[in-house]
């Protein structure tokens, strides 16, 4: 008897990278930090673990059923997609490569998380957002949420450009 | 004859816990989502949408951890689009009006300081999976602090029309805030099996933050001995309540099965 076809984690990751983020198209998936984890079981069964960036994300539904299309596309047949409420996702787990391609996009990546020791004295602060045209720190806030809730809105003085922070969480 | 008095076990206690969490996530967020549209600019307009997100978003995740807890078969949708008024038990707070936009901005900065605090010590909560949740909505949830925090500024010092109109939002909800503090037999056992939070352990350092806010802000604090409501924990609910569950709920319940497609 013919033994099915099973498939390598490393090719399922690699079919995850092919997925983008419907609502930044530059970045896939798995550089996003979107896709956690993939599990291969002896019986060849494939285990995808996904998280939402946030917890009211509505591309969330969108990403799962892109997973489940691209696994039947290339010939996944028996797989499970989990979503992940429990796991905070952070921008700490987007990767660099990531954090690159979105300032060639034109928004700002998000910055490390520091350990914010006071929250509440940092209520008074604004962070300094430098610009991803010009990379003018002469920005200001327009508003702290932006087209969708992971980004906020930001306006460059000197070279007179609107642009989107993707916010640090 | 005896009476009977009927105990409370753990497994109440946390699914009533996570309920009063989620309805007032799921109140405030209708009630959020109904600036959709009509924000004053359209960042603001964006904003509200976007913590609307969040807000129904955070009452999502507890509504199936709740319905994981009660075992019965549920679904999230059961909680928000089957249950009657009587049986939410969000804070009266949330169910008022969306106002115009100043009392919006006031209410959601109470409840974004309210809820801070309260995460902040929620996220040691035993149970991991709950835990988790918690520490995610908290970053949202300071999102919405500072948000809020800045427009209330924003507003308290700038034109005499922002000025009086927010003064007026404080003024008329402040007796609201009373029930935030409220604790009962769910608390306690929620507090001994450690997954709920004494929230008299932070009620000064949330009194601090609106205080300080609202002398920043160049407003008047109102009085904090004044008659406040109560009841919200228990079922019992202003008139608005009722209204925005027929509007919330209207589609779902004449189409159960109903699905977008």
């Amino acid at each position: 008897m013919p033994t099915k076809q099973l498939h390598t984690k490393q090719q399922i990751w690699d079919f995850l990278r092919e997925i983008t983020d419907p609502e930044i198209p530059v970045l896939n998936i798995v550089e996003m930090g979107i896709a956690r984890k993939v599990e291969v079981e002896d019986t060849g069964k494939v285990l995808v673990k996904i998280t939402p960036t946030y917890s009211g994300c509505p591309a969330m539904n969108a990403i799962e059923k892109l997973v489940n299309e691209k696994l039947k596309e290339r010939g996944v047949d028996n797989f499970v997609v989990k979503l992940d409420f429990a796991e905070t996702w952070t921008t700490d787990w987007m990767t660099e490569g990531a954090k690159a391609k979105l300032k060639d996009y034109g928004i700002a990546p998000p910055e490390k998380n520091e350990e914010e020791d006071d929250f509440l004295k940092s209520l008074s602060k604004t962070k300094v957002v430098p610009c991803p045209f010009c990379d003018s720190f002469e920005t200001k806030l327009v508003s702290q949420f932006g087209s969708t809730a992971c980004k906020s809105q930001y306006y460059c003085n000197d070279c007179e450009q609107p642009f989107e922070h993707f916010k640090c969480i | 004859m005896t009476t009977e008095t009927k105990e409370l076990t753990k497994k109440e206690a946390f699914l009533s816990y996570l309920l009063r969490l989620a309805d007032d996530r799921l109140i405030l967020g209708q009630r959020m989502s109904e600036w959709c549209g009509h924000g004053p600019q359209l960042e603001e307009d964006l904003a509200m949408a976007n913590m609307a997100l969040d807000l129904i978003g955070h009452a999502t995740a507890l509504y199936e951890y709740a319905a994981e807890i009660e075992d019965e078969g549920h679904d999230e949708d059961h909680f928000a689009y089957f249950r009657d008024d009587r049986d939410f038990t969000n804070l009266q707070l949330c169910e008022l009006p969306k106002g115009d936009f100043a009392f919006t901005i006031a209410r959601q900065f109470l409840f974004s300081a309210f809820s801070y605090f309260q995460y902040e010590r929620l996220k040691e909560a035993k149970d991991e999976q709950f835990s988790g949740m918690v520490n995610k909505h908290l970053k949202e949830i300071k999102y919405h602090l500072r948000h809020s925090r800045e427009w209330v500024l924003r507003l308290g010092d700038g034109t005499e029309e922002s000025h009086e109109r927010i003064q007026g939002a404080f003024d008329e909800m402040w007796m609201y805030t009373g029930e935030l503090f409220y604790m009962d037999e769910v608390d306690e056992l929620a507090i001994n099996e450690n997954f709920g939070v004494d929230s008299s352990e932070f009620k000064d350092e949330w009194k601090k933050l609106v205080e300080d806010t609202l002398i920043e802000a160049t407003l008047t604090v109102p009085d904090w001995d004044q008659f406040m409501m109560s009841g919200s924990r228990k079922g019992i609910h202003t008139e608005h309540l009722g209204h925005i569950l027929a509007q919330m709920q209207f589609l779902r319940r004449s189409h159960p099965d109903a699905e977008w497609k």
